[in-house]
């Protein structure tokens, strides 16, 4: 297994719901600040780290931001019915995935509790053996119903508890590797960018919200004023409900991502890059909106030449998401190896259109 | 303050067209603030207060716009059929009353629909303004028009057209009238076109550059008969969102907010509506981001013409944003 | 004797009991393939009972003799089979077809943590993206050929291994958590009676196999073998007490939680006997232990087949109530199963040639 894998393993076990990252943005700001050379945190709750460049520049060192969303998808309480919840969602979460999954309730105490779907005789007449909706699943936490009044809330959080397991091939599954995957990419990367000099400044940002609203990739880059942004996620990895164009290989390699969203000098310059480093990707075509980080940070303010790294990976917005430790590796290496190669002639190469 | 509502409900103000509530709003403000200003969207903006050491640049936004009708083809006969400006809903239009921003009035008709119990959509109604013909219309392509609802008050309940977000710009006056002193510089904004997309709020945000966000504004409740499951409802106090349709408000205020309330006792409720947003929304991604939330007022039948309120949920939501905003908001 | 220290009289359901409970309910036992509960069983009884033996089906036959004369032989049995899958093809890149072993509703397999074979590989059973979903997908129920099980990678199982859910127990205090508390409360329950000897009456503990398969066969055999003079099955059963979507009165809970043991009246396959059954609630109140009628209607226990073995078994289901039974995770209460546990022993204790000698 993967050096990376205790700490990815962490993370996934770490609470850290869309506009509620605390948890998890304290563990990877631990790990990060050996890493890097200042850290804060914005006024929506991303984290930046920046790793200052070497090199001599006349006016402002030129800088990438590198984007790794740490939110989780999850659910919220809306009511409590005979100490049963009621919930709502927090990002994108298929119901049919739901019954009898562990969670965690996050209410005045941490309480542990499963995902349940009623009796088809409590449901309505019409739904019989169809999926149950969202509204009408339940929380049980077996305890009495006076306790649970007292312990939780209308909005309180409700986390995935089914533990990170690692399977064959090199491969993890569990919760929110979607998009904790990419945040450990992002840390390999820093890793090995402590022991090459870079000209250019590196800000690693561990972003909020993107489940939601993309709170934090509309906000940092309008901190940071970066060159040049990546927005690092997950995408689809083919296996059981994915086999048409829009999966690729699990653990064949990461993808580099093709479409309105991306800068084409930037997509050329990360897919040449992976070649010359024999490492196995993917050309991935977005007809439409990325659904990263990229899509907002490519429109802040004067906008952005951005570019997409993908991380293949089965099953996404389940509790069992698959990812690929090899895949994971690749990134980070092939990150670090273009942040190092950033001089004062690259914004040249930004261009339309060849030049 | 009922006579404040009544008059800012019964304006008119359809999005776009906000200038008839924004004088209202201007006349019960303008003695009060220290400065105001309305910007290239229509918002106004007013400021009360500068800031102390532990205050913060705060907007609160309540919008004037509501939603209306626009016309989109005058027929042979006369009829005016129309559009939507936000979110109409065909059932609650059939044989309610409009006024054009020209003075014309109208009702609303529908044709004969095959199964009768259809639902209607917006393409099966049209405008009966007393016209016989195209030529004697009065309304013209691109007119807008707005409901017509008169004030109503039933016990503790409130009842008009556009209470729906009028009732959280007499909210924002009677705020910035009653707080004596805060350490905080606020913006007071009376935002347009948010019923189409929080468009005001999003430049008023930009152009304000405030470091907290706060939106009043009107959330649903489940407590009629066979409605959505909902845990807010009328008379329980003000409510504090914890997240809608559109963004989760940031913990950290929704606790300041709590803390606020049982600081001078105030009953709230903790409110997740699933679907609709608010200015919030705008204020909480504008620029580098900043701390957003919601200060709801329960309100049933929304967007139809009689959306109800309950007065105490009203009065709380004035001391509860008093009792925030006089004291530095800590966000841990 | 006043009600008090009749209960005194009963076992009791301590740190001990719950430990062992945990261990049976993270073991797999998928009927068939109940070894590794079976394994369990023999360990725990094999210190406390005069006769021990595995029969030709697998089920674990346990004599506890009298302590004092033997007047009556009282068979109590509680099934050790769990509902879980089975792995009937092979794919590609460590992905397996499998089928369902008992009742399981396809809409609880998405989306979950399993263990396969004898060595508890782990794997996962997922589904397709949300953000890839076709119009409509949301209103259907995933069919069961197009869920697999992964393994990940070059991950290598037997076609034919068994699978269980990976959920792990946990005791949350008035409840306890985990799968297959349906029905190793009943075998924890068993285990502990036998620790506790009837003075007039050798209890005859069956621990069987294949119950979740339908038609009892288990227990049939071990009826057959034991030939009692009355027979109870231990078992769970569903507590189906949750609110209606609509807010209107739940009229089909079938038990509910924190209202004690669920005694039998009639379920669709056992009419219980009557004597047997005035017997139970008798000794209920006798000895102050709460407990409920389960509502009459579908379901059987392993009394189905007991009571139609040789010239007929005067036999009754006592179950604890569970919510969420066949699913990978159910929830019962810690009062419940103490109330099961005593209403047991002590009708078992009370129980006499007299009563059985009425007219049914």
């Amino acid at each position: 297994m993967s050096e990376i894998t205790p700490f990815l393993k962490k993370l996934l076990t770490l609470p850290g719901l869309s506009a509620y990252e605390d948890p998890v943005r304290e563990a990877i700001a631990t790990e990060w600040r050996p890493l890097v050379d200042e850290l804060s945190v914005s006024r929506v709750g991303s984290l930046h780290g920046v790793r200052r460049g070497r090199g001599t520049w006349e006016g402002k060192r030129p800088g990438i931001l590198i984007a790794t969303h740490m939110d989780a998808i999850g659910l919220m309480v809306t009511g409590v019915v005979d100490g049963l919840l009621r919930v709502t969602e927090v990002g994108g979460v298929d119901p049919r995935v739901l019954p009898y999954q562990p969670v965690t309730i996050h209410g005045r105490r941490d309480l542990p509790g499963v995902i349940v779907q009623p009796p088809e005789s409590l449901l309505p007449s019409n739904t019989r053996g169809k999926p149950v909706r969202l509204q009408h699943l339940l929380v049980d936490t077996g305890l009495l119903p006076e306790e649970v009044h007292e312990l939780v809330r209308v909005g309180d959080l409700i986390s995935f508890a089914t533990q990170p397991v690692e399977l064959a091939g090199e491969t993890l599954a569990g919760h929110t590797l979607d998009n904790r995957a990419s945040v450990a990419a992002l840390t390999i990367c820093l890793q090995e960018l402590k022991r090459t000099a870079h000209p250019w400044d590196v800000w690693a940002v561990a972003t909020v919200q993107e489940e939601e609203t993309y709170a934090g990739g509309y906000t940092s880059p309008v901190d940071i004023h970066p060159d040049l942004a990546i927005a690092v996620d997950v995408t689809f990895a083919k296996g059981p409900g994915v086999s048409d164009y829009r999966g690729f290989p699990l653990g064949k390699g990461f993808t580099v991502g093709y479409g309105a969203n991306v800068h084409t000098a930037m997509f050329t310059a990360l897919k040449d890059l992976a070649d010359e480093m024999d490492l196995p990707n993917h050309v991935e075509v977005m007809p439409n909106q990325s659904g990263t980080d990229a899509y907002p940070m490519q429109v802040v303010e004067e906008g952005i030449p951005t570019a997409i790294i993908g991380i293949p990976l089965r099953y996404m917005h389940t509790p069992v998401e698959t990812v690929s430790l090899k895949d994971i590796n690749r990134v980070g290496r092939l990150l670090a190896e273009f942040i190092s190669r950033l001089d004062d002639h690259f914004m040249e190469k930004i261009c339309w259109d060849g030049k | 303050m009922k006579t404040l509502i009544e008059k800012l409900t019964q304006a008119f103000g359809p999005s776009g067209y906000e200038k008839e509530v924004r004088q209202v709003a201007l006349d019960a403000i303008k003695d009060h603030v220290d400065e105001w200003r309305i910007d290239a969207l229509g918002n106004l903006i007013a400021r009360k207060g500068t800031k102390a050491r532990d205050g913060a640049r705060i907007m609160l936004s309540a919008h004037i716009d509501e939603i209306g009708i626009i016309a989109t083809h005058i027929d042979e006969k006369g009829f005016v059929r129309f559009t939507n400006i936000g979110g109409v809903r065909p059932d609650n239009c059939i044989a309610g009353r409009v006024r054009f921003l020209n003075g014309a009035r109208g009702v609303i008709g529908v044709e004969r629909l095959e199964p009768r119990d259809k639902v209607p959509s917006l393409e099966n109604l049209f405008v009966d303004v007393g016209a016989t013909s195209r030529a004697d219309c009065p309304v013209k392509v691109g007119e807008v028009a707005g409901f017509e609802r008169p004030f109503l008050e039933l016990g503790t309940r409130l009842v008009s057209k556009a209470m729906d977000d009028r009732i959280a710009a007499a909210i924002l006056v009677e705020t910035l009238k009653n707080l004596t002193s805060s350490p905080h510089e606020l913006y007071f904004v009376f935002s347009t076109q948010e019923e189409v997309g929080l468009r005001g709020a999003t430049t008023a945000a930009y152009g304000i550059d405030p470091e907290i966000g706060i939106s009043v504004d009107v959330t649903a409740t489940g407590d009629t008969p066979k409605s959505s499951k909902m845990e807010v409802g009328l008379g329980k106090g003000a409510a504090i969102k914890v997240r809608d349709g559109g963004m989760l408000s940031d913990p950290r205020l929704v606790q300041a907010m709590i803390d606020a309330a049982e600081r001078v006792s105030l009953p709230y409720q903790l409110e997740v509506l699933e679907g609709g947003t608010t200015d919030a929304r705008a204020m909480q991604i504008s620029r580098s981001g900043m701390p957003a939330g919601c200060v709801s007022i329960p309100c049933r039948y929304l967007h139809s013409p009689s959306e109800m309120v309950d007065y105490q949920d009203v009065q709380g939501a004035v001391s509860l944003l008093v009792e925030l905003l006089s004291q530095p908001i800590r966000l841990g | 004797m006043d009600n008090e220290s009749l209960l005194n009289l009963a076992p009791m359901i301590g740190a001990e009991q719950i430990a062992l409970l945990e261990r049976l309910s993270n073991a797999c036992g998928i009927s068939g393939d109940e070894g590794e509960v079976r394994t369990i069983i023999l360990e725990q009884v094999k210190p406390t009972v005069d006769e021990v033996r595995v029969d030709a089906l697998g089920n674990v036959l346990a004599v506890r003799k009298a302590r004092k004369e033997t007047r009556l032989r009282l068979m109590v049995a509680a099934h050790m089979d769990e509902i879980g899958l089975i792995l009937v093809e092979e794919e590609e890149g460590g992905l397996y077809r499998f089928e369902k072993i008992g009742g399981i509703d396809n809409r609880t397999l998405v989306g979950k943590m399993v263990l396969v074979g004898k060595d508890h590989l782990p794997g996962v059973i997922g589904a397709r993206p949300i953000h890839l979903q076709e119009e409509g997908d949301d209103e259907r129920a995933i069919p069961i050929d197009s869920l697999k099980i992964d393994l990940g990678p070059g991950g290598k199982a037997k076609v034919g291994d068994r699978v269980a859910f990976a959920t792990r127990f946990q005791n949350l205090g008035v409840s306890l958590m985990g799968k297959a508390l349906d029905n190793r409360l009943g075998v924890a329950a068993l285990i502990e009676l036998l620790k506790h000897p009837l003075e007039y009456a050798d209890l005859c503990a069956a621990f069987t196999v294949q119950e979740e398969l339908g038609g009892a066969r288990g227990a049939r055999v071990a009826a057959h073998a034991f030939n009692p003079n009355a027979a109870f099955a231990l078992d769970c059963t569903p507590a189906n007490d949750l609110p209606s979507w609509d807010g209107s009165e739940n009229v089909t809970y079938n038990t509910r939680l924190d209202a004690g043991a669920a005694v039998y009246v009639a379920d669709r396959g056992t009419l219980s006997d009557p004597r047997l059954v005035q017997h139970v609630l008798d000794t209920a109140s006798a000895a102050g232990i709460f407990c409920q009628v389960r509502q009459p209607g579908g379901g059987s226990t392993d009394a189905a087949s007991i009571h139609r073995v040789r010239a007929g078994i005067p036999s009754l289901s006592i179950s604890t109530p569970g919510r969420y039974l066949h699913t990978p995770v159910s929830i019962v209460r810690l009062a419940d199963w103490q109330s099961t546990l005593a209403l047991v022993y002590l009708s078992l204790q009370r129980l006499t040639p007299d009563v059985l000698g009425q007219p049914r």
